[in-house]
């Protein structure tokens, strides 16, 4: 059915940015207030669209690539993952490497940009991210070796309508992949989205320097990948079986997505965030849970 | 029944990392105490369509000497020494998780070698990756309350060990065991509060100094 993978791809390009609502309107309503309205972010990214941008005289040409190649690369990942167990566009065997290190790509685009500003708070960011993001790194392809060896199938459009949730490997893989979905996003117990206090935060502070269509590009490239990442957990959770109606199953996958921002909404409005000497060890409890979950599958 | 000592396994295997990759003393004990308990179910759970009187017992001793009375020991001894975090442990956290793991692959590569039969293929690895944790505690950390901690996750690993055969082993070699470990509880108790008042804190490493 690929008129039904090309519609997942556009539902993900619209809702994208719906998910970054939802988080917000589940704090503001745990912290009593009426918040920012739901389409918030879209109403950011269009504003950002229509400005100009600024550069700095000492960056050079990887600053201006560093949103395009950014999206780009979020883009091919919403291609690979499969929504609602219609097989995605891009899927092939051993696709699931090609989606953790395209979003690889795209950090170290963002990581280089930010560098490339010669700014110090970027600079601490950009090895803050870094840092983090090599120890999340194994918790995420560990997890996901578990699940295609308990599956049998090395492509994600295969593997995830395959799994079942109910064994306690799948559920050992999900904690860690919600950890790391937390990290990779820079939500709250590893990075507050809403600091600007540059000693402090670690994604915000990488793209301090970029501004208009550039910033743009980064808003909506944060939201797919929130999407993206989202869209594997749920893909576990929530296994779509391939006999029931398509539009059914989207609907509920969908569903499950906006369920697990009101879930990170929660986490970020009962937890603080954690002392940066404190990240590696839950990134590392993380990647352990992932490393179980594997001997476990490989018994 | 399979599926529910699986899980308690598992449970098992995280409480062994946790402990591993925790600092705060009083998280340890309950996590330790938490154990106790799980074991004292796991007896009973791994024989349930014959529970003897002998059963219960063993499961009852455990369930209440590890889930209550060395918590309350332990916990009398952190108000007494005031100490609440181990400060230098000569195994860093998360090295002593990745240690963990490393003694978790160990134990599933040990437990396939050994000619032993189990009810569940994950009883014989988490009870070798339980006393591998324990004697890693034990060598891996200053603090005389986490050795301590140490001494009763090992005999926690030995317990599931003999769980696996437990029609095997005399109830008497099990209810030895138990004592053995409550009297050195209770001595470590003591040591802990004279190391405590002799030295301001509990770091065992410094009892070299009393040699002449």
């Amino acid at each position: 059915m690929p008129i039904a993978s090309i519609i997942n791809i556009c539902l993900g390009l619209l809702l994208a940015p719906l998910l970054l609502g939802i988080i917000n309107k589940t704090k503001a309503f745990f912290a009593g207030r009426t918040g920012q309205p739901l389409f918030q972010a879209y109403l950011d990214i269009i504003k950002q669209l229509r400005k100009g941008v600024v550069y700095s005289q000492t960056t050079s040409l990887i600053f201006r690539a560093g949103p395009v190649i950014g999206l780009a690369s979020v883009l091919i990942a919403l291609a690979i993952v499969p929504l609602g167990g219609v097989a995605a566009p891009l899927a092939f065997s051993g696709d699931l490497l090609i989606f953790a290190y395209i979003l690889g790509l795209m950090r170290f685009f963002t990581v280089l940009a930010a560098l490339d500003t010669g700014s110090s708070f970027e600079g601490m960011g950009a090895s803050r991210e870094v840092l983090f993001s090599a120890l999340a790194e194994p918790a995420l392809l560990i997890g996901l070796a578990a699940i295609a060896r308990e599956t049998h199938a090395m492509s994600l459009s295969q593997m995830l309508p395959a799994v079942s949730f109910l064994s306690p490997e799948v559920v050992l893989v999900t904690v860690a992949l919600l950890i790391v979905y937390l990290c990779e996003n820079a939500r709250i117990p590893f990075d507050d989205p809403n600091t600007h206090l540059e000693l402090t935060m670690i994604h915000e502070v990488m793209v301090l320097d970029h501004s208009g269509p550039d910033f743009a590009f980064i808003l909506y490239g944060s939201a797919l990948k929130l999407w993206v990442l989202g869209l594997v957990i749920i893909g576990i959770v929530f296994p779509a079986s391939s006999g029931s109606f398509w539009f059914i199953s989207v609907i509920s996958a969908i569903g499950g997505l906006f369920f697990l921002a009101v879930i990170v909404g929660i986490i970020e409005s009962t937890m603080a965030r954690l002392r940066l000497i404190r990240i590696p060890q839950l990134l590392v409890a993380a990647g352990s849970l992932s490393l179980f979950a594997f001997i476990l599958v490989l018994r | 029944m399979n599926s529910a000592i699986e899980i308690m396994m598992i449970l098992l295997v995280l409480s062994d990392m946790a402990l591993l990759g925790l600092s705060r003393l009083r998280t340890c004990i309950s996590i330790v105490s938490f154990q106790g308990m799980l074991l004292g179910v796991l007896a009973l759970t791994m024989q349930l369509s014959a529970i003897t009187p002998r059963l219960i017992l063993i499961a009852a001793a455990s369930f209440i000497i590890k889930g209550f009375i060395f918590p309350f020991l332990l916990r009398r001894g952190i108000r007494e020494a005031g100490a609440q975090y181990e400060i230098e442990p000569f195994v860093g956290y998360i090295m002593s998780v990745i240690a963990g793991l490393a003694m978790l692959g160990i134990s599933f590569w040990l437990g396939a070698k050994l000619p032993l039969f189990a009810a569940n293929t994950l009883l014989i690895p988490a009870a070798l990756t339980t006393l591998f944790t324990g004697l890693f505690l034990i060598i891996a950390r200053k603090n005389a309350l986490n050795q301590c901690l140490g001494y009763i996750i090992m005999e926690n690993g030995i317990y599931t060990f003999g769980i696996v055969s437990v029609a095997e082993i005399p109830l008497l070699v099990e209810l030895g065991i138990l004592l053995d470990v409550f009297v050195a509880v209770f001595v470590m108790g003591i040591a802990i509060y004279h190391i405590n008042r002799e030295f301001d804190h509990l770091d065992s490493d410094r009892l070299n100094i009393l040699k002449g």
